[in-house]
């Protein structure tokens, strides 16, 4: 299977990979998928309190080079983006922008989870109800 | 993308053809085109003559008798020959097969099929290392057993079972002992004498050979074997394989298994000390483990699982330059691990995150060297952005925590 030039793009220079202090108040953090499916990713969130933008973005991710491409574009997109904006992102978006195959819709899928539970932690901390995230098809 | 720049570390999938196979085999298709069933013209008698010739050359790397190997298209056919023909021809003695998890799917599927036509099959579980367990085999072994299905080399791991050890087990029980060679023959000794094989299955082009053509050995003394065909039609190949025989394939295949006779010692030597380098090279990583029994195996196979990587997304980082396989077979649209591996009892992240390494006849040290290199920086540049790298650095236990299974 051949991979898109972005997928390619993003797993040789990956953005924003890295790790951002959980401890604090306006880092939300979300982990998702299972070793044993062969994919976890870790997207992690820095807002600013003000603001209530995304200043930083980061991930890991364990899984093939479209899950890598899907985190790392994630993060791309987040920065910048108030939180509530930031909720709108569709995996159909980084499908999309990714030309992922049908087998790698799963990847997009799985960055769009993970965006949700950061913001979700993220909002937790903060006092904020969780929101109920829409059960997509994995 | 020029496929000639990519090193080949794919052997197990399939050889490239040697050119001194293909030399023999051109004036076949054009020149000497003849039915090897023609008996009455010169077209006929010379296409005959290169399959008998063929038919020693095949005999000979395996100790067998010439009349003893049945042409087909492979080794998924002879597979499916050996099982459904003897669970056919013997079913007036029992309904029985035994074999073991890790068979190739050829033997599985037919060993599937077998099931839901009456037949009975019990499917040993290997040992963490690969091998089956011989006194387990032995009591599975009912009065109602016809066949054990036993592989010899494994394509994945390329574990080699002690066939011996089950031959004699099947010989005291009376029960024929069919093995899966595909992976073995023409890279170790294989000896049916020897090794008291009642049926073998191989293939040429795992053999630095064409594609299209393999052979099922079928004893035909002590004791006489009997399969019923499974291709119905001419009554070719002692009326167990109809068919016209494929006959620049066969020629290519009696020329490859000649060349393996001559060279194999010396090959296996090479093959080997060029694996052990690779593994040696790859284990300096921290968290890389040997899938498999390590002495009991084929010199060119080596298969590595790096934890806390993940086995597609790995290859994805020199897959331009390397061609080679993962244990796991999310490549294949199935997103499931190797069940070879997971009968191993490796987890499903180990499985997942396991390189198959098949080397051959034109792998040389250089392509070794540069294959290390690019594994252990893909390795290790994975895994500063595996978030399951930084929980283990960390000292998380990585089965404590609650994953949200997708």
């Amino acid at each position: 299977m051949a991979y898109s030039e972005k997928v390619i793009d993003h797993y040789q220079h990956p953005k924003n990979v890295g790790t951002l202090d959980k401890s604090k108040t306006n880092v939300g953090t979300g982990l998702v998928g299972a070793p044993e499916c062969g994919d976890v990713m870790r997207l992690q969130i820095e807002v600013d309190e003000v603001s209530g933008i995304i200043q930083d973005a980061k991930f890991k991710t364990f899984g093939c080079g479209s899950a890598i491409a899907s985190s790392s574009l994630a993060t791309e997109w987040l920065k910048g983006k108030t939180v509530d904006q930031a909720l709108t992102i569709d995996n159909m978006d980084i499908v999309e922008e990714l030309n992922l195959p049908p087998v790698k819709i799963h990847c997009s899928v799985l960055a769009e989870d993970a965006i949700k539970a950061a913001i979700n932690d993220y909002r937790s901390k903060n006092g904020m109800p969780v929101l109920e995230t829409e059960e997509k098809h994995h | 993308m020029n496929a000639h720049q990519t090193i080949y570390l794919d052997n197990n999938a399939t050889t490239p053809m040697d050119p001194r196979v293909l030399e023999t085999m051109l004036p076949y298709f054009v020149e000497k085109f003849g039915n090897a069933a023609s008996r009455s013209h010169p077209y006929g008698w010379v296409a005959e003559e290169a399959v008998d010739y063929a038919r020693e050359q095949v005999a000979s790397l395996i100790n067998a008798d010439p009349k003893e190997i049945i042409f087909t298209s492979g080794a998924t056919e002879a597979d499916n020959l050996a099982l459904k023909g003897v669970f056919e021809m013997y079913a007036t003695k029992g309904n029985h097969i035994i074999t073991c998890t890790t068979e190739h799917k050829a033997v599985l599927d037919s060993c599937k099929h077998i099931e839901k036509i009456g037949g009975q099959v019990t499917y040993l579980e290997v040992q963490p290392d690969g091998l089956i367990d011989l006194q387990e085999l032995e009591n599975a072994i009912t009065d109602k057993t016809i066949l054990i299905a036993i592989m010899y080399g494994n394509n994945e791991i390329g574990v080699v079972q002690p066939i011996r050890d089950i031959s004699k087990i099947a010989r005291k029980h009376g029960v024929l002992l069919f093995t899966d060679g595909t992976q073995a023959v023409g890279k170790i000794p294989v000896d049916v004498m020897a090794d008291g094989i009642d049926l073998m299955a191989f293939s040429a082009h795992k053999m630095y050979g064409p594609k299209g053509v393999g052979a099922l050995y079928v004893r035909r003394k002590n004791p006489r074997v009997k399969v019923t065909a499974q291709m119905d039609g001419g009554g070719h190949e002692r009326g167990m394989r109809s068919g016209t025989l494929n006959v620049p394939g066969i020629v290519g295949f009696g020329k490859a298994c000649e060349l393996c006779k001559n060279e194999m010692e010396a090959e296996a030597k090479r093959l080997s000390t060029m694996r052990d380098r690779l593994e040696k090279g790859l284990l300096v990583l921290e968290e890389a483990y040997v899938n498999g029994n390590r002495e009991h195996r084929l010199p060119h196979t080596a298969n590595v699982s790096f934890k806390y990587v993940e086995g597609e997304g790995l290859m994805m980082g020199f897959n331009k330059n390397i061609a080679l396989s993962s244990g796991s077979a999310c490549t294949s649209a199935s997103l499931e691990p190797s069940y070879v591996l997971k009968a191993l009892g490796l987890g499903d992240d180990l499985a997942h995150s396991s390189l198959r390494f098949g080397l051959g006849r034109f792998t040389t040290e250089e392509e070794i060297d540069f294959t290390i290199q690019s594994v252990k920086d893909t390795v290790t540049k994975l895994r500063e952005m595996s978030p399951l790298w930084e929980m283990f650095k960390e000292g998380i236990d990585l089965d404590k925590i609650e994953w949200s299974h997708h």
